[in-house]
């Protein structure tokens, strides 16, 4: 179980997250939604320890993520929006130093890597270094990688950004069967509405950092009275394009506020 | 364990694949043995100063060995800025875990490195005094790249892209190497270079590797030992605490 409570994330004067409030219970598939710089990185990045909420309270499986960041990280795997491989190494080697880094066996890792490799398509393609992979590819050895230590939780961050339908919708099976059979529970952003749909039971959106509706998707549209999700997104964002903020940007943003301080 | 191990072979396999990058790395030494070897050799002998490139040779090596150490520890920065250590973030291991592992991952290249700068020495004339001190030597050396690599780790730590680089190329990688005593001997120097040298980490790191190559050192090999264990031990506890705190 995720649970969010009061969670704030501010960075210097701007307040990315604002007092946001979620329970997602095992087993969900839960969608969580917005528009591009909305809040829903910096909140996958409080749920995953990579950053520390400024006020509020989470837990996963009630284990508090400040307090025992090392417990909470076993619990989850996660598919980051932004490439995070090793490029000079090859794809078997990454999936490797992913094993290695949760302490699987030789016998437990083996198995798996072959299982998920297969899995993504990238058998024939295990020895060869990454950087010579599309970023297709790169998605699909990412999303291998997530499942390989077998989570509980499973956080994925735009996984399926820049996939052809094929991908994304084996994928998707994949990642539903792995619910359905193992109980699995997935948080995850996207922008194509047609998979929250398909996959998710419930979502929230989230906009300027705050939860403006949550539900069933059928809930979602009757209260915004629109007849796709799509629309109902729209009359809850608005129609106002969002500057992308990527985290490179907000790293330099970072950097440039330390050297004022 | 585990964790220091895998870390420990990312970080050799990514070496020896950049294999433009080891031969890239042995320019910069050569040519200070070449050029200033060779260039200053006369004048170091007319002042009493013996043989220059026996002089030389050791601080020679302890540059490559610092230069490379703290860039392979600055490579954390890049891993930030790629994405990939994330990856490493949300692993359910210790965070000290992954800064011993760079850190010894670092420190290894940095020795083969320097080893390879040896051989070079051999080239231009340099016989080390004792081949029996060789495995002191080594030691040493080891000390040395451990130091620097924590250093360059614990400096990326703090980071987050690479323009701060010709910063620290400029005011840290650089002043510790040139006021070290890897060009010129520790002794008779005005107070404010002697009071600067003696703080400096990499003359007992230079001074350590000529007392076990040539037998000769201003500075005594159990003070140097000393020094660089404990800041190493130093460096290494300060990186795990930035490490610690890193958030992407």
């Amino acid at each position: 179980m995720i649970e969010l409570k009061d969670v704030t994330k501010k960075y210097g004067e701007l307040t990315a997250v604002n007092n946001v409030s979620l329970q997602v219970a095992a087993g969900e598939i839960f969608a969580f939604l917005g528009p591009n710089g909305a809040g829903k990185t910096t909140t996958i990045k409080m749920l995953t320890t990579l950053t520390r909420p400024t006020a509020g309270e989470i837990t996963i499986h009630n284990i508090n993520v400040v307090s025992d960041p090392a417990g909470v990280r076993r619990t989850f795997g996660i598919v980051f929006q932004d490439p995070s491989l090793d490029n000079e190494l090859t794809a078997y080697e990454n999936m490797h130093f992913h094993a290695a880094l949760y302490g699987l066996s030789r016998a437990q890792y083996a198995e798996r890597i072959k299982l998920l490799l297969e899995l993504v398509a990238l058998t024939d393609r295990q020895h060869h270094f990454v950087k010579t992979f599309s970023g297709g590819m790169k998605r699909r050895l990412e999303i291998a990688r997530g499942l390989l230590h077998q989570p509980k939780v499973l956080f994925l961050d735009e996984p399926t950004l820049g996939l052809d339908p094929q991908t994304r919708q084996h994928i998707w099976n994949y990642v539903r069967n792995l619910n359905k059979t193992e109980g699995v529970t997935v948080f995850f952003t996207t922008h194509h509405m047609e998979e929250v749909e398909r996959a998710a039971g419930r979502l929230a959106i989230i906009d300027h950092g705050r939860i403006v509706a949550r539900g069933t998707p059928a809930e979602i549209m009757q209260n915004a009275k629109a007849t796709t999700l799509e629309d109902a997104f729209i009359a809850l964002t608005g129609h106002t394009m969002r500057e992308e903020t990527s985290d490179f940007g907000k790293n330099q943003m970072r950097t440039t506020l330390k050297m004022f301080k | 364990m585990r964790t220091v191990y895998i870390l420990w072979l990312r970080q050799l396999k990514r070496f020896i694949r950049k294999k433009a990058n080891i031969v890239g790395a042995l320019g910069q030494p050569a040519l200070f043995l070449f050029a200033l070897g060779f260039g200053l050799s006369p004048i170091f002998a007319r002042a009493g100063g013996g043989n220059y490139i026996q002089f030389l040779a050791p601080g020679v090596i302890a540059m490559t060995v610092l230069f490379t150490a703290v860039f392979t520890g600055l490579e954390v920065i890049w891993d930030k800025q790629f994405g990939f250590l994330k990856e490493t973030l949300v692993a359910p291991v210790p965070r000290y875990q992954i800064l011993l592992g760079k850190t010894l991952g670092g420190a290894t290249v940095a020795v083969i490195q320097g080893i390879l700068v040896f051989f070079i020495t051999l080239l231009t004339g340099f016989r080390p005094e004792s081949w029996l001190l060789m495995p002191i030597a080594l030691v040493f050396l080891i000390l040395i790249a451990c130091l620097f690599s924590a250093l360059g780790t614990a400096i990326a730590a703090r980071l987050e892209d690479m323009q701060s680089f010709p910063l620290i190329m400029n005011f840290v990688i650089q002043p510790l190497f040139f006021l070290s005593g890897a060009l010129f001997p520790l002794h008779q120097l005005p107070q404010a270079l002697e009071l600067i040298t003696k703080i400096n980490p990499l003359s007992y790191g230079v001074e350590s590797l000529r007392w076990a190559l040539t037998g000769q050192s201003y500075i005594s090999p159990v003070v140097c030992l000393v020094v660089l264990t404990i800041v190493t031990g130093a460096l290494v506890v300060i990186g795990s605490d930035q490490f610690s705190r890193v958030e992407v």
